[in-house]
């Protein structure tokens, strides 16, 4: 599923036309990367919580040729499940 | 930002939408997705990222309460990979 196919579900289940159900995908999208970008979380009931999560400064290794490298602090975003998401995927 | 936060910032960025088509989009969108994951498709959101359902086998485990060893049983659960684009947006100090 790509998003083409929420688009095809709006225009068909709304009734706006193609173009602003398009439109509207891409608001959505658009305003989560946003909210994210500040590290503010996102939590959508029955689907999960989005939070960005700060890493720290830590030792890692070139897998390829052993050497010893910093891995730098970063941000990282993660995704919780709801225990509704969870489920249904289980039944 | 909660759910119906989202659907209050949508009405903000496109006036022409009222509060119950607002709502109707933000449903459709999770509800399409969790959708096609239970029916174990992918869903691929370009600039934002993928989910995928993973499967993880049974393992043994202990309950912590009393040591005794439990089965836990094969199940599946969804991944999320972030995308490129919010991966950079999101690590922009």
């Amino acid at each position: 599923m790509t998003k083409a196919d929420i688009v095809e579900k709006i225009y068909e289940k709304v009734g706006f036309s193609k173009k602003e159900s398009a439109e509207l995908v891409e608001l959505v999208f658009d305003i989560m990367k946003s909210t994210l970008e500040k590290s503010d979380k996102i939590k959508i009931a029955g689907f999960g919580n989005f939070v960005v999560k700060e890493k720290a400064d830590r030792r890692g290794r070139n897998p390829q040729t052993g050497e010893e490298i910093t891995i730098t602090a970063r941000r990282i975003l993660t995704f919780k499940p709801s225990q509704v998401l969870k489920a249904s995927i289980n039944k | 930002m909660t759910k119906s936060e989202l659907v209050e910032k949508i009405m903000e960025a496109n006036s022409f939408l009222n509060r119950k088509e607002s709502e109707l989009v933000v449903n459709i969108i999770f509800d399409s997705m969790a959708n096609a994951l239970k029916d174990g498709d992918k869903v691929e959101i370009r600039g934002f990222g993928s989910f995928t359902v993973r499967e993880r086998e049974a393992r043994e485990a202990r309950n912590p309460k009393n040591g005794e060893v439990v089965t836990i049983p094969a199940k599946k659960t969804p991944f999320f990979k972030t995308g490129k684009e919010l991966r950079e947006r999101v690590n922009c100090l």
